[in-house]
Formats: C-alpha cells, sequence, structure tokens
C-alpha cells in the first residue's frame, strides 16, 4: 500500500522585543541563572502582568505578512498545570481568539513549483523557564531567565506531505520573521523552535490518522530526520498489523529515532480559561495600518522584483532574497557597479563562498558593498580579467586595500596592447614547433596550450580575448 | 482618643493636642489589651513608631494631608515590604515580601502610619473568619461571636477602637459583611477604582481593596488615599480620582432616588430583626428626603451559585502559584516532585482553600467547563443587567448587607453552604463590579446590623454621600462595645 504523510508545523518564535511580554525584566540571552527574572517572572504572591505592546506589534506585523486576519479583539488565556519551571502553575497563552488568525505562506518545492501552505493561527504566549539538570546532585535547578519571554505560536495547516516540505516551510517562516525583525532566529539559543504533528494515511484517503506530537526539533536538519523516521516508524507499525497512538514523541539526535514521551491517557487537562488579569487585547484598524505603513518589502515580493528589474532567474532571486541583509547588500552593488548579473555572480559566487567557509553572516563580511563593486567595475573596465578577478579579491578579502590599490600594487593590470600580445604569441610559437606542426597537421585543440603558453608568459595578465584572436590569426595563417 | 474619628483624629492633630508618635503608643497599648481578639497576625511597634515621628516631622514642616500620622492596620492580604504577609495562611506564614502593595504604598505616602496586619481568613476565603491558621477573630461586641469575614481582623480592630481604620478587601462582602457584623462602615470600591497590585489574589475578577472606618466620612478620606491609577494593574481604571469628601459636604437626601429591591427585602432566611432594622433604615431615609421605591434584581437568587464556580475557578488558578518551589510553606525531604506538590500544598493550605480548589478545578475541567463557567459567566452578565437597568430609575439601592447579626463562633463552620449564605446580598455586587458599602443600622439582640447601599459604577461620590447623610440622621454608628482595659 501507498502511504502519504500528513504533517502540521507548530513553530514558536520568541520576540525580539527588548523587555518580557508581561513584565519590564530584560530579555538578553546568557545572563547568570535568575537575574533576569523579576516580581512578576517570578510569579511572586500579588504581582499582575502587564502586556509588551511590542510584542503586539510584532504579531501583527507577522499576520500582515501572512496575510492574514489581526484580530479586533483577542483574550488572553491561563493554560493550568504544574512545572518547578512555570512559576504561577498557569501559562498565559492565547487559546479561543488569537491576536493572528488564518492566513498563508507560499513554499518553493523541489521541483521549483510553490505550494501555498495554509496557517490556522498565531498567538501570544509567554515562554517557560529552564530545568536544569546537571549541577544538582538528586536536585534540579531552576533558571526563570527566561520566564516571561515573549512567543509567537505559529500553528499550519496540517497540509505539509513530506519532511523536505516541512522544511521548506520552516525556512520560508524562519526567514520571514528575520526579515520583519520580530525574532532573531537564533536557533541554537532556542528563540527559534519547532513541534512537528506526523501522521500517515493510505494515498486516497481523506481522514486524517493518529498523529504523534514530535519535539525537541531544534535544526532544520532534525526536523527532516526526525519526521523522516517518524514516517517510516508509522507506516511499518501499520503495516505490521499494529495501531499508532495519539502521543508526545521526542527527538533523540544521537541515534536519530523517535522515542515516546508521555501518551495521551497521561495528556493534561489545561483548564483554559480568559485570563482575568488582563483585559482583552483590542487592535485598532488605525494601529494595523500603522504597523502596515512599517511593514518591510518581503521575500516573495523582493524576489518577484528582482527578477523583473534586474534580469535574475528565479533561483537567483530566490538566493539573494534569502535574507534582508543579503538582499540589501546586492542591491547596493548593483547601484555602484551597474550590471546585476555580474554582482549576482559575484555575490553569490565568490562572497558567499568566502563568507560560508569564514563562517561569517552577511553583515559580517569584511568586505562592503562599495569595495565588491568597485572590484566588478575593474572586470567591467576590462582594466583587469574574471579570472585575475580572483586574485585581487581574496587580496581584499585579506585586507590589502580596494581593487584598484591591490591592482597597482600587484601590477595586475590587464595587457591590452596587440604589439606586445603579438610578440609574447610570436616567442611562444617559436619555442614550440613541435606543437605547432601538429597543429597545422589538425589536431586544432591545441590552440588551448598556445593561449596558455602565451598567458604564461604575460602574468595572466593579457587580455584573452586579444589573445585568441592573434593566435588564431598566425596559427591558420 | 479611640472613640475618634480619622477626621476628629486629623482635626487634633493639626491643634496640637496630640502627636501622631502619642496616638500610636496607644494604638499597639489598646491592641496589647485587646489581644483575645485576635485581630492582628502581626504587629509592628518599631516601623510604626518610626513613621509617627516621620508624620510628626511632616506636620511641623507644614506637609501635613488628612491622614497624615493617622494609625492605621492593613490586612493581611496586602504585601508590605519586609513585613510578613501571610494571608491568613499556614502557606505564607514565612514570606516577607520585598515590595509594597499599591494601597500600601499610597497610604504610606499620604503619611498614615502602619501599626500591623490584621487576621482574616485563610487567603479571604471565608464569612467568618475562623479559617484563618492564626485562629479565629472574636467580634468586640460578644466574645463568643464572629466578626465576619474574610476581612475579620480589620473589622473588629476598627470596631474595638484599635484604630481608627483599616484596610480591607471584598471579593464576594469580604469587606461589607464584617462591617454589618461589627457595627462599622465599610467601602467596596468600583472594580478597577483601586489597583490590586500587591493584593494576594483570590478571584482577579472580583477582588477590589477597600476602607474600613467608623463613618462615611472617614471612608471618603481613606478612598481618596487608596484610589489613584496604577498601570501595574490592567485592570485598574485610569480616570481621575475626585475629592470625595468636599463632595459630601452638606449632603442632605432631599431627591435621592433609593430603590429596594424586593428579592432581598423578601429573601428566605433573613433574620425578623435584620429585616425589621432595614425597614426603618428606609424610613430613616424616606424621612430625611429620600425617594424610596421598590424595585427588582430578578436575577439576584443567582448570584451565590454562579459566584461559587467563578470565584473557585479563579482561585484554583490562582493559587497554583504556591506550590513549595520559590517561597512559602515547603514540606520536609520529598521524594520527589509529585511529593513535594501534594505534601507542600496539602500541609499549607487549610480545608475550605483546598474546598475551593476543588471546586474551582472541577468547574474549569475539560467537560465542565461550558456547562460550569461558560454557563456562569454568561449568567453573570444577566445579574449586570439587572444592575444597569435599576441604576436607570435609581440613584442607590440599598438592602440589609448580611441576612443575620454576628453568629456564634463555629456554628456555620462545618456547614460551607450556611456560611456561603452570609453573602447573598453582597456578592451580586462583585460580580457586577459596583461600588458599595454598608454603614451601621441599629441592632439586633445587641448586635449590629448593616445597611448595604449600592451606587454605580464610579458613582462613589454619591454613593459616600448618601451614607454620610444617614449618619447625619442616625447615630448607630458612633455606637461602640464595651471592650474591657
Amino acid at each position: 500500500m501507498q502511504f502519504e504523510a500528513v504533517i502540521g508545523l507548530e513553530l514558536h518564535a520568541q520576540l525580539a522585543t527588548r523587555t518580557k511580554i508581561f513584565s519590564g525584566a530584560p530579555t538578553a540571552y546568557g545572563a547568570e541563572a535568575n537575574r533576569q527574572a523579576s516580581a512578576i517572572d517570578l510569579g511572586m504572591p500579588g504581582m499582575l502582568p502587564v502586556l509588551n505592546e511590542q510584542a503586539v506589534h510584532y504579531a501583527i506585523r507577522l499576520g500582515l505578512a501572512l496575510d492574514a486576519e489581526v484580530a479586533g479583539r483577542s483574550v488572553f488565556a491561563r493554560k493550568n498545570y504544574f512545572y518547578p519551571d512555570l512559576p504561577k502553575g498557569y501559562q498565559i497563552s492565547q487559546y479561543e481568539l488569537p491576536v493572528v488568525g488564518t492566513g498563508h505562506l507560499d513554499i518553493e518545492l523541489d521541483d521549483g513549483t510553490r505550494k501555498r501552505i495554509g496557517v490556522t493561527r498565531a498567538h501570544l504566549e509567554e515562554d517557560a523557564g529552564k530545568s536544569l539538570h546537571e549541577g544538582f546532585a538528586r536536585m534540579t535547578g531552576i533558571d526563570l531567565n527566561r520566564a516571561g519571554t515573549p512567543l509567537l505560536e505559529i500553528v499550519s495547516e496540517p497540509e505539509l506531505r513530506s519532511a523536505r516540505e516541512a522544511v521548506a516551510y520552516m525556512k520560508k517562516m524562519h526567514s520571514l520573521v528575520r526579515y520583519l525583525r520580530i525574532c532573531d532566529g537564533n536557533m541554537q539559543e532556542g528563540s527559534f523552535r519547532c513541534d512537528a504533528n506526523v501522521s500517515v494515511r493510505p494515498v486516497g484517503e481523506t481522514r486524517f490518522g493518529t498523529r504523534a506530537e514530535l519535539k525537541n526539533l531544534n535544526s532544520f536538519r532534525f526536523v527532516e530526520r526526525a519526521i523522516n523516521f517518524e514516517i517510516e516508524r508509522q507506516i511499518e507499525l501499520i503495516e505490521e498489523g499494529g495501531e499508532v497512538i495519539q502521543e508526545t514523541r521526542l527527538f533523540d539526535p544521537d541515534r536519530g529515532e523517535t522515542r515516546s514521551m508521555r501518551g495521551k491517557e497521561q495528556a493534561h487537562d489545561y483548564r483554559y480559561f480568559p485570563d482575568p488579569d488582563l483585559l482583552p487585547l483590542e487592535i485598532t484598524p488605525a494601529l494595523i495600518n500603522a504597523v502596515r505603513d512599517e511593514l518591510p518589502e518581503l521575500p516573495d515580493a523582493k524576489s518577484e522584483r528582482f527578477q523583473r528589474d534586474y534580469g535574475l532567474s528565479a533561483y537567483d532571486a530566490g538566493v539573494l532574497t534569502g535574507s534582508r541583509e543579503l538582499a540589501d547588500y546586492f542591491e547596493a552593488v548593483v547601484a555602484a557597479a551597474g550590471d546585476a548579473k555580474l554582482s549576482a555572480n559575484w555575490v553569490m559566487g565568490e562572497l558567499s563562498g568566502a563568507l560560508n567557509k569564514a563562517g561569517l553572516e552577511i553583515t559580517q563580511s569584511p568586505i562592503d558593498a562599495a569595495t565588491l563593486a568597485g572590484l566588478l567595475l575593474r572586470i567591467r573596465d576590462e582594466t583587469i580579467s574574471g579570472k585575475i578577478a580572483k586574485e585581487v579579491f581574496e587580496a581584499i578579502w585579506d585586507g590589502e586595500g580596494d581593487a584598484d590599490a591591490v591592482i597597482n600594487a600587484r601590477g595586475l593590470r590587464q595587457v591590452t596592447d596587440n604589439t606586445a600580445i603579438e610578440a609574447m604569441v610570436e616567442e611562444a610559437i617559436a619555442a614550440n614547433p613541435e606543437q605547432l606542426e601538429q597543429y597545422r597537421a589538425g589536431k586544432t585543440k591545441l590552440m588551448g596550450f598556445f593561449v596558455g603558453q602565451v598567458m604564461k608568459a604575460s602574468g595572466g595578465k593579457a587580455n584573452p580575448q586579444q589573445v585568441n584572436e592573434i593566435l588564431k590569426r598566425r596559427l591558420d595563417g | 482618643m479611640h472613640d475618634h474619628t480619622i477626621a476628629g483624629l486629623a482635626a487634633a492633630l493639626e491643634r496640637g493636642e496630640c502627636s501622631s508618635v502619642e496616638l500610636t503608643r496607644a494604638a499597639l497599648e489598646r491592641i496589647g489589651q485587646a489581644a483575645d481578639l485576635n485581630a492582628f497576625i502581626t504587629v509592628t511597634p518599631e516601623s510604626a513608631l518610626a513613621e509617627a515621628e516621620a508624620a510628626d516631622a511632616a506636620r511641623a514642616r507644614g506637609e501635613a494631608g488628612p491622614l497624615t500620622g493617622i494609625p492605621i492596620a492593613h490586612k493581611d492580604i496586602f504585601c508590605t515590604d519586609g513585613v510578613r504577609t501571610s494571608c491568613g495562611s499556614r502557606m505564607l506564614e514565612n514570606f516577607v515580601p520585598p515590595y509594597d502593595a499599591f494601597v500600601v504604598e499610597q497610604l504610606r505616602a499620604a503619611g498614615a502610619v502602619s501599626v500591623g496586619k490584621t487576621n482574616m481568613d485563610e487567603f479571604a476565603m471565608g464569612s467568618s473568619n475562623e479559617t484563618s491558621y492564626f485562629g479565629a477573630v472574636k467580634t468586640p461586641w460578644d466574645r463568643q461571636a464572629v466578626p465576619g469575614g474574610s476581612s475579620g481582623g480589620s473589622a473588629a480592630a476598627v470596631a474595638a477602637g484599635l484604630v481608627p481604620a483599616a484596610t480591607g478587601t471584598d471579593t464576594g462582602g469580604s469587606i461589607r459583611q464584617p462591617a454589618a457584623l461589627t457595627g462599622i462602615s465599610g467601602l467596596k470600591p468600583t472594580y478597577g477604582r483601586v489597583s490590586r497590585y500587591g493584593i494576594v489574589a483570590f478571584a482577579s475578577s472580583l477582588d477590589q481593596a477597600g476602607p474600613m472606618a467608623s463613618s462615611a466620612e472617614d471612608l471618603a478620606i481613606l478612598l481618596e488615599g487608596m484610589a489613584g491609577f496604577d498601570r501595574r494593574d490592567s485592570t485598574c481604571v485610569d480616570r481621575p480620582v475626585p475629592d470625595y469628601r468636599a463632595q459630601m459636604v452638606g449632603t442632605d437626601l432631599r431627591g435621592l432616588r433609593v430603590g429596594l429591591p424586593r428579592e432581598f427585602i423578601e429573601a428566605e432566611g433573613v433574620d425578623a430583626e435584620v429585616s425589621s432594622g432595614i425597614a426603618a433604615a428606609a424610613q430613616a431615609l424616606r424621612d430625611a428626603g429620600a425617594e424610596v421605591r421598590e424595585i427588582s434584581l430578578p436575577n439576584a437568587g443567582m448570584a451565590v451559585p454562579v459566584y461559587y464556580v467563578i470565584a473557585p475557578a479563579e482561585a484554583s488558578s490562582n493559587l497554583s502559584r504556591f506550590d513549595g518551589v520559590r517561597y512559602g510553606h515547603r514540606c520536609d525531604a520529598p521524594a520527589d516532585l509529585e511529593d513535594l506538590y501534594k505534601r507542600s500544598r496539602g500541609e499549607g493550605f487549610g480545608e475550605e482553600v483546598k474546598r475551593r480548589i476543588m471546586v474551582g478545578t472541577y468547574a474549569l475541567s475539560a467537560g465542565y467547563y461550558d456547562a460550569y463557567y461558560h454557563k456562569a459567566q454568561q449568567v453573570r452578565r444577566l445579574v449586570q443587567q439587572d444592575f444597569a437597568r435599576a441604576f436607570e430609575s435609581v440613584d442607590v439601592i440599598a438592602g440589609p448587607t448580611a441576612p443575620s447579626t454576628a453568629f456564634p463562633l463555629g456554628e456555620k463552620a462545618d456547614d460551607p453552604v450556611q456560611m456561603y449564605l452570609s453573602d447573598i446580598f453582597t456578592i451580586a455586587v462583585n460580580l457586577a463590579g459596583l461600588p458599595a458599602l454598608s454603614v451601621p443600622a441599629g441592632f439586633g439582640g445587641g448586635r449590629p446590623i448593616g445597611l448595604q447601599l449600592i451606587g454605580n459604577h464610579f458613582d462613589e461620590g454619591r454613593l459616600l454621600g448618601a451614607a454620610h447623610g444617614y449618619q447625619q440622621v442616625t447615630d448607630w454608628h458612633r455606637q461602640r462595645p464595651v471592650v474591657e482595659e
């Protein structure tokens, strides 16, 4: 029997507000344990939550970017459960009325087609603290620095059909929240997290199978591996006559498998009810408009514009709009160098390669956009060849100055003087009479050999086009 | 000094007839003498005298306001920076907050001197002050009877003249009912008028702090000191605080439209002496020129059942933070996390608190939420609409505060339903978020009867004016119990 997977993702984006969602404590990562927890975050008696306006603005941004309804009225609810790192014994979240309603996100599939994925909702909530199990003999440490950090939980429709699609969706959302500057997207620090609901069903079946919820998926790679493992596990189980049970499963990256964490019978009854400490959140059309006015150009629109205005392929435009910073860099290069194709090739080629190798982000590039454009201008005006340009690029990267400085210091200016090139051609022919004879006997492939000899003699600086022309004339003549 | 009102004491201070230090010493002395009332959980003589000295110094500099140097007490539900705040529970027996509640801050800033923390029903859950971990409070009118609750310690302290005023909180009647039972005046303001910041939460959508004193005029002075916008409480309303006392000067009751709800007057289980006391009070209002008419609050009878779904539901969640992990009672040598939770909470909470946590947890459970919590919220709106309709034709609503006078200690302690019915007339007001007060209106069998006056939202000025007008033509509020010295 053929099976298909049905996958829905719950993404948690930590909002990049300066302070927590219901208290004035800072949200910065990495402070000494419990130094960034106020009396509110500690759930002290008599302390009350006060909503962070910035978090609301960020939620509206995402709502607009997903073409979703932003609720005029949404409600904070308490999700009640006991856990040591949950100070109040409840998490303030949103339940029946979330701030962002149904929207969608388009993803690019492997075959180049696009698929629209529905977003069910996105709601604001507070993060819990952390339980520390290491370093405390027979005890657990509690760090509440993270408690009260604002989260936006973004829930997709179960419309993803493979691990690849799930990752494409997650990557797209990751790029989007960073575009919107509402989340730093740092997955190591847990700023962007994913839970996946996975089920399988025979192809053609319209009802859903029983799903498992996968947790601990803190990288794109883990998401793909965990989902693939889980799909296989469920299919095997069904084929062996077994039944999938609804449960929460933890991904173990070391063993590459998912393991049961708690079953449905142990599922919590969270006893949601509207939080009486917080008034319903009212969002006016005026506020929505104000947030809309501040929205940056979104990735899809930017990609379309790059294709239209710069004549780039869909693929190139997609890569260059992968992050707002990369797109900005590219546009700055084009503006100064004037050749979009050449600019795209260099930004995606040499520059991205060097950045990857050095483990740097585009914002940390040692070569700024103006400097790279300076190099490209020297290619365009034929001061140097594309090949020499790579040498110049490396020198710039290593801090030897801008393109002109490197070209002058290293004497890399291209030789375009016909007389000089002719002399080098004569020399090469004279030094290799055997090859000349073979060439003239019909082994025209040896053209490349002679070009190499001349370029070598010129130290790579001879204009390759001129070398080709002159050689051809002399050898054939 | 103990028969003086805040207004009277402030005048004496201003004339230099006494100092705040003298008043404070006298208060501390009387608290010691009346220890058998068990009105206080914590007395803070040192800080009280220091505050009194500071108040006297401020007065000498010409910086005194109406509360400067006046000794007061706070219900032990208000967090006090550096002073144990127990909420009447073993759970918080040793809890010392590092912050003041907004009300404490405000009254401190107004120059009032805090002499200590008063006894209360555990987590404000009770109507007799018998659920306190620190023991029952007795009413100064009869050492064998209860003072009402949950602000029973504050009520007894004011009634016995230990302090001229005290703070309380009122979730279902916890200021008004003990005020009625001890023969003092007590006001529950409009929900949102006074910040809940720093008040240990019982039922967040109902809790409201208010003053307890011996006259409506004193309530006005205190409310002005306690009210004000506080952005730390999102349900606190940003609205100017009027000069309540100035508003009541020269108040007379002529033309005041007073509604007597049929459902309150004809309610079952009301003591005959309470009924006749309220009838006499209505006549006194009429005689003073008020237009008293009968009105109807058809859904009033639903208030108690609705309250006993909503309040426990919110409480079950609010009290989850007391888990033995960060502060409060923690059991000895827990075997594991489950054991830590079970024993810390099992040992820390008393019976009534546990009962309400159970009820509230049940009401919010999957499958029961719609039938209980959701339904209760719908009926709550009906109760609110009753009042809204009534206030289209009357200015204040009058009736009994409680169905009986102070009852004997232990009488209802084992019968929660009978106890819950003590608040039959006060609860609807919390559900509707309205302001209401109780003022003394006679005696039955030697024990005080309370007249409840209910106002429209944020209409405390008129409400206090009506109570003041009533106190101009009656002297029940000047009657005092005999307290053995």
